[in-house]
């Protein structure tokens, strides 16, 4: 699908976030902590998980002699050779079934996504044939595969390359459904997903792709799997738990720095996985803070916060609030071009401490 | 079905022949020459059809490389001021590319896609069209536009996104659309224009009109195409598929897009008439889209046209081409097969153009895109409401109290905004 802006400023991306200092966000130890990119800490996982298993391939647009459209994928062809790394003709639809059904017959496929916008082209393949075959063959022929690329807004692509597609695909049974924050969450869930008998969705985003975060030498090893289906509590606290996933943990972990600033501690948790969603990590953290805000780039309606809200409503958790619970999401609009419009349609720390703010009643 | 209809004729033509009656009875008769409407040629060779047992599908060419008439009877009656206008308008093409690349460079503006190489496509075949045909465009045939009236300014005011552009500043640079030219706004999902291309050309049956569809051979991998292509043909849709088949699709050449005789193999195989031309002459290209579009008006049809060109320029700013390819393959073409040189050859020939010509036309062209550059950087943005607007037909309820908030806000608090920046 659209090649218009795949690759748009790339450069600009990383220089931009080069200079975000996740360090001391992060709750791993961080003593003998290497920085590392999340577009290398994805490479490197997938070197590590092709050289593990012969089995394990990488099929897309652009994935081995262009080294990726994000450069995810840099170095894999020349190590790996075209039997391992395939590069595909432009037919999402086409190489996403041609993924499934190598999958089908033994191999494991990651099948990757120039973004995931041109995704919406394959999606009969991602949700009956792959999210399915498992339960309609009745147990007999599974679909060990690993679906991933850039998803969530971009910058300056406007509507058709800028939204995220963690609700779409976490309203499927049969799917797995991963959106990575850091560098370790990448790494652990990239790792664990190629591994796993079910297909998995993994929602990369764009815009952090540059950013540079700790990993520990537990997070190195080349046996490092992050759990399927488990959140990370990102920061600790008491007052209020702000439940977010990807680019959405870091505009959180923003907005618990400015919020500690005027006494208020939040706990920021980073779901990792969307589907199995841990609503027991959230629902533990509402009990001891009494507040919940859920953050998304998504759009508000049907989205990861009103389930997360739906679960809060149908379970005990609820008697545990004292005020609503609130989501802080994306604008309920098409993504705008102009810079002024995208930034304001998308939640920042500012959004995250007004509302904290409000419900805490400071 | 097939059998009744079968065991319906044969009972016919025995009733009719009363003396057939008997046979019936005791045998049937196999050889069937219809099968279901589609002919049928029996045989008792095992033959599997090789790709390699076709010969490939000429390309068609008016101009050799020099700009020399190869066969006389194949220079289309042009007038001398048509021709001057292709040659101007792909100078103005390439003067704009360049203003504008640079311009994307220097952050002025978000992203840019040059159209460097294929300037015979798109004037050739603007040329031959109707200003009353409906052309859909992938997102480099801006020449195609230009050919048809939309001006500097229009486009200058796109790459802005300022208050003059029709699509308000909604659409990423170079998306550019104009109801008045008949032509479809891009959009930026790869090969979706292929099927409303063959679906507006449905709807426009017996009109008069064309569809004209632009795409590249990496779109062509879509199923979209297929599906546009089947369609068509099926239903008998005047429109021409015009395949600018440029060697890339972004970093992939077209050995890796498809295997056999490119794009123009697959059209007898849908039952669409095909032709290909050489996409770097500008008279090939006129020619046959001329003939396609009479054609396609004719017998209600489509057409299938693959024209052979490369591109110069890297896919769009966001790419660079030097990671797959040689700077002495691109020096190659520019040297030997330039669309551009080849016309301005033919038209020197013709004693169209001269060397004082070129000086003032570059001059005055450099002039006009700088100018209308220039003022669309001056101009102001979209009226702050527009960012409410065009979501739905009618602005919903809860979008309209946002709206009306906004307004008391901007009314309290005005001085905060750089309202000066926005048109009123």
């Amino acid at each position: 699908m659209a090649r218009v802006a795949a690759v748009r400023m790339l450069n600009a991306v990383t220089s931009k976030y080069a200079n975000t200092n996740c360090r001391t966000l992060s709750m791993t130890s961080v003593a003998k902590a290497k920085e590392v990119a999340v577009r290398d800490a994805l490479n490197a996982a997938l070197d590590e998980e092709l050289e593990r298993d012969d089995r394990v391939f990488l099929m897309g647009e652009e994935v081995a002699v262009y080294d990726g459209a994000y450069k995810v994928s840099r170095g894999l062809w020349k190590k790996y050779g075209d039997k391992r790394i395939v590069d595909t003709p432009i037919t999402e639809i086409g190489f996403t079934g041609i993924a499934v059904g190598a999958a089908m017959a033994g191999l494991r496929p990651i099948c990757e996504f120039m973004t995931f916008n041109f995704a919406m082209q394959s999606i009969d393949h991602i949700l009956n044939s792959a999210g399915k075959m498992f339960y309609m063959s009745a147990g007999r022929v599974n679909v060990p595969i690993v679906f991933r690329g850039p998803n969530g807004a971009a910058a300056g692509v406007a509507a058709q390359h800028s939204q995220c597609y963690g609700a779409w695909y976490a309203h499927c049974p049969g799917l797995k459904v991963l959106s990575p924050y850091s560098a370790e969450d990448a790494r652990g869930l990239l790792k664990s997903a190629i591994r796993d008998p079910d297909p998995v969705v993994i929602l990369e985003n764009e815009m952090l792709y540059g950013v540079k975060y700790p990993l520990s030498d537990e997070a190195l090893s080349k046996d490092f799997l992050i759990p399927i289906g488990k959140a990370k509590i990102e920061r600790d606290g008491t007052h209020v738990t702000i439940v977010s996933h990807s680019k959405g943990v870091e505009t959180s972990l923003l907005a618990a720095k400015e919020l500690q600033a005027i006494g208020i501690e939040a706990e920021v948790i980073n779901l990792r996985s969307l589907r199995p969603l841990d609503f027991e990590a959230i629902s533990n953290s509402v009990k001891k803070t009494n507040h919940l805000i859920t953050v998304e780039q998504g759009w508000p309606s049907h989205g990861v916060g009103a389930e997360i809200c739906a679960r809060v409503m149908e379970s005990d958790t609820f008697f545990h609030l004292d005020q609503p619970a609130i989501r802080v999401t994306g604008a309920d609009v098409p993504m705008a071009y102009a810079k002024a419009l995208e930034d304001a349609s998308l939640p920042s720390p500012a959004d995250i401490v007004d509302v904290a703010k409000r419900i805490l009643s400071t | 079905m097939a059998f009744d209809k079968v065991l319906k004729n044969v009972i016919n033509k025995c009733l009719k022949q009363p003396k057939l009656l008997r046979c019936l009875s005791t045998h049937f008769k196999h050889d069937i020459e219809d099968h279901v409407g589609s002919k049928i040629k029996w045989t008792s060779t095992l033959d599997f059809v090789s790709p390699d047992c076709f010969s490939p599908i000429p390309t068609y060419r008016v101009l050799d490389s020099r700009g020399n008439i190869l066969n006389k009877f194949e220079e289309p009656a042009i007038e001398n001021a048509t021709l001057e206008k292709m040659y101007k308008d792909m100078i103005l093409v390439n003067t704009m590319d360049k203003v504008l690349y640079e311009s994307q460079r220097q952050g002025r503006i978000s992203f840019y896609m040059t159209n460097y190489g294929e300037e015979a496509t798109h004037m050739g075949s603007a040329a031959a069209l109707d200003l009353n045909d409906l052309v859909y465009g992938q997102y480099r045939e801006v020449g195609v536009l230009i050919w048809r009236g939309f001006t500097l300014s229009e486009i200058m005011n796109q790459c802005y996104g300022n208050c003059l552009d029709p699509g308000k500043g909604k659409q990423m640079p170079i998306h550019y659309g104009s109801k008045r030219l008949n032509f479809v706004t891009i959009s930026s999902p790869l090969a979706t224009q292929i099927p409303q291309a063959a679906g507006s050309a449905y709807a426009l049956k017996n009109q008069n009109r064309v569809v004209m569809c632009y795409f590249g051979e990496g779109a062509a991998s879509e199923g979209d195409a297929h599906a546009a292509f089947n369609f068509a043909a099926t239903l008998d849709c005047p429109v021409i598929f015009f395949c600018r088949n440029n060697g890339y699709a972004i970093s992939t050449p077209t050995e890796d897009q498809y295997r056999g005789d490119g794009i123009a193999v697959r059209g007898p195989g849908y039952g669409i008439t095909t032709v290909r031309v050489d996409g770097n002459d500008v008279l090939a290209v006129y020619n046959a889209t001329k003939a396609a579009r009479e054609f396609c008006l004719e017998r209600s049809k489509p057409v299938l046209i693959e024209a052979l060109t490369y591109r110069v320029g890297h896919h769009s700013t966001s790419d660079d081409s030097t990671a797959y390819r040689s700077q002495k393959e691109v020096d190659e073409r520019i040297q030997n097969d330039n669309p551009v040189k080849k016309l301005r050859l033919y038209l020197e020939n013709k004693n169209l153009w001269n060397e004082e010509k070129e000086k003032e036309w570059l001059h005055l062209t450099k002039r006009n895109v700088l100018e209308a550059f220039n003022a669309a950087e001056k101009i102001l943005l979209p009226k702050w409401t527009e960012m409410f607007t065009d979501v739905y037909g009618v602005i919903p309820h809860h979008l309209r109290k946002q709206m009306n908030e906004m307004e008391k806000h901007l009314e309290n608090y005005r001085d905060h905004y750089p309202l000066e920046k926005y048109s009123t």
